[in-house]
């Protein structure tokens, strides 16, 4: 069942709202721009395709272009923040922190200028523009930089509350957002912490619905593929847990912990490469806290290619049916 | 008594400030020959930019302060010179000058390239070059945005000047008409791979740089005067951001060092050493007689 104490939207499976994160992302910065005078944002030619020209339209003393010059972007940033300024910059994920990423590096986490990072455009759902503009690899390239967190929202909603958490937050953030438009799976009472993640679908034991054994981590545009692949497996009378891990620096280590311990297995789903994601991020602390099979869906070692965001789930074996069908290998495996 | 004009400098004064250039230089190799690795030629080449800059006056800043909101910003983007920088702040008094010779040690906070974190005066951490004058463009931008007055200035090399990244940021710079930033930029014509002709020819800078609407000005960067001069002028041009082409002789005060880009990434033996000062010393010497 949904988890019933986070106030998710009841009507994810009938009806619900389409809109991508990167709208929720515009809205949201558009809001800190009020609450917060010192927020300026910066842009790399890609300001309406990420939803900046809010902003932009509204503040614009607050705005810069800086033209297609990302290592320029993060490094204006960081010089921004040391004069007080809390700086927003977005471009598309393959560039944002895919060409500039020593400059993120330098400029930003090892000089401690807090910055917050948005790239947009990740993962496969891209779609048609294909594997030049598919971000897999940059939740790899930014959890590996010490003094920045990592944050994906699975809807909308969160990514409007992740850019306003992120504005508060200690360090730089990179938040990780989609061009796709895709349900609307929280509401705005649903808790959204940096540094937490939540259960979003577990059994039901007061219907006597006993847990099969394998929770699901599952970050972004796949949360709800995930969703739906455990309903349908729970009309299987297969009952998994499913966490929208969307904090992945830092870990919610006490939920990953908890639900490890309950469990026989472990899924891990991201539109990213399975070397070096969120997975490997979850893989690496139970590794060292508590050892348990684990299983990775992702991509494997390989680009995408253009298509339907639809087709390349199905393809790339991350929709719900790829899902159900991973969940029933393990289930045989485990016992 | 009447008050100084500006633009005037003293004889005194230059002598002064002359005095200070030799002796940052034999700092310098007192601490590479004590740290045992580093960057020699670009640092002795550019003490005179540095002590016009800190020492004539122009530069708003106060070493008991050292997050004076006031105070004028330096970005230092090609971190390598990082002993001529630090003998430079030990001068200027915002450490202890014994603190020197702890340089590239374990636990020292004189890091092998500048660290913000770890030393108060300096403005960025810095080292992998080409990415100073963003975050130059970036502190102009945002100190305008509140109405402040303080000065930018970014010390730059010419290796870097190959950097794409470099060139973003002259781009940004004259789009926002960024009057407050002042690029100086140490021509001394050697990077790591040889003679910067050589390796990727820069010239015609000035003229690229004009091109881009900056306003350049050239110096001998030797000469205190001209280059204290062109501070003066770069801080009263409005609109256009200036940048300050100082051609300089690497390795400079030292004979064998001169001109020989084998010395950017080398540091003297005890011996080498022993004669730069040598060298250095009666330079020095030299001047005092006067």
């Amino acid at each position: 069942m949904l988890n019933p104490e986070i106030n998710l939207n009841p009507e994810i499976f009938s009806n619900p709202l389409l809109k991508s994160t990167r709208d929720g992302f515009g809205e949201g910065l558009l809001i800190a721009g009020e609450i917060n005078k010192d927020v300026v944002a910066l842009c790399a030619d890609v300001t309406e395709s990420i939803r900046m020209h809010l902003f932009r339209d509204r503040f614009p003393e607050r705005f810069i272009e800086v033209g297609i010059a990302e290592q320029n972007l993060v490094g204006v940033a960081s010089g921004l923040a040391s004069v007080g300024k809390i700086p927003v910059v977005g471009s598309y994920a393959v560039f944002s922190p895919g060409r500039n990423w020593e400059q993120i590096r330098t400029t930003i986490c090892y000089n401690q200028q807090k910055v917050i990072l948005v790239g947009s455009h990740a993962g496969l759902n891209v779609g048609p523009d294909g594997a030049s503009h598919q971000a897999l690899e940059d939740i790899a390239l930014t959890r590996v930089l010490p003094n920045l967190s990592v944050i994906i929202p699975s809807d909308s909603l969160e990514a409007k509350k992740a850019i306003l958490k992120a504005i508060g937050y200690p360090t730089s953030v990179y938040i990780r957002i989609s061009r796709e438009n895709s349900p609307v799976i929280t509401t705005e009472e649903t808790p959204f912490e940096i540094g937490k993640s939540q259960v979003f679908w577990l059994p039901d034991e007061e219907k006597g619905e006993e847990f099969s054994g394998i929770t699901i981590f599952v970050c972004g545009f796949l949360v709800y593929q995930a969703l739906l692949a455990a309903k349908e497996l729970s009309e299987e009378n297969i009952f998994v847990t499913v966490i929208n891990n969307s904090s992945i620096k830092p870990l919610d280590e006490e939920l990953i912990l908890n639900w490890a311990k309950r469990s026989k297995a472990i899924l891990t789903i991201e539109e990213h490469q399975v070397k070096g994601g969120m997975g490997s991020a979850i893989s690496e602390f139970l590794s060292e806290h508590y050892p348990l099979l684990i299983k990775f869906m992702g991509i494997r070692d390989n680009f995408g290619e253009s298509g339907q965001a639809e087709e390349l789930l199905k393809k790339y074996q991350l929709d719900k049916e790829a899902i159900k069908l991973k969940v029933k290998e393990i289930l045989k495996e485990i016992n | 008594m009447k008050k100084k004009q500006k633009n005037s400098i003293f004889k005194n004064d230059l002598l002064a400030l002359e005095k200070i250039c030799w002796e940052i230089r034999q700092d310098i190799i007192e601490m590479l020959l004590e740290a045992g690795s580093g960057h020699c030629a670009g640092p002795l080449g550019a003490v005179e930019i540095y002590v016009a800059l800190y020492f004539s006056g122009i530069l708003k800043y106060d070493p008991k302060r050292p997050f004076w909101p006031e105070r004028d910003r330096v970005v230092i983007s090609n971190g390598h010179c990082a002993p001529l920088i630090y003998a430079i702040l030990a001068r200027a008094g915002f450490f202890k000058k014994d603190e020197l010779k702890t340089l590239r040690k374990l636990g020292s906070r004189l890091q092998g390239h500048p660290h913000r974190l770890s030393l108060p005066g300096i403005e960025t951490s810095s080292g992998p070059v080409g990415e100073g004058l963003s975050q130059a463009v970036g502190m102009a931008i945002g100190l305008k945005m509140n109405n402040m007055k303080n000065q930018v200035y970014c010390l730059m090399g010419d290796g870097e000047q190959d950097c794409g990244n470099t060139w973003e940021a002259v781009m940004l710079a004259s789009k926002y008409q960024l009057d407050n930033l002042t690029a100086i930029l140490d021509r001394n014509s050697i990077q790591i791979d040889g003679f910067t002709e050589k390796v990727m020819p820069l010239e015609p800078l000035k003229e690229k740089y004009e091109a881009f609407n900056w306003k350049v000005l050239e110096v001998d960067g030797h000469n205190l005067e001209e280059i204290i001069k062109a501070l003066y002028k770069a801080r009263s041009l409005f609109v256009k951001p200036v940048l300050i082409i100082c051609h300089t002789i690497p390795g400079k005060g030292v004979d064998f060092m001169e001109w020989d880009f084998k010395w950017h990434g080398r540091i003297p033996s005890s011996k080498e050493a022993e004669e730069a000062l040598r060298q250095l010393r009666s330079l020095k010497g030299k001047i005092e007689l006067e």
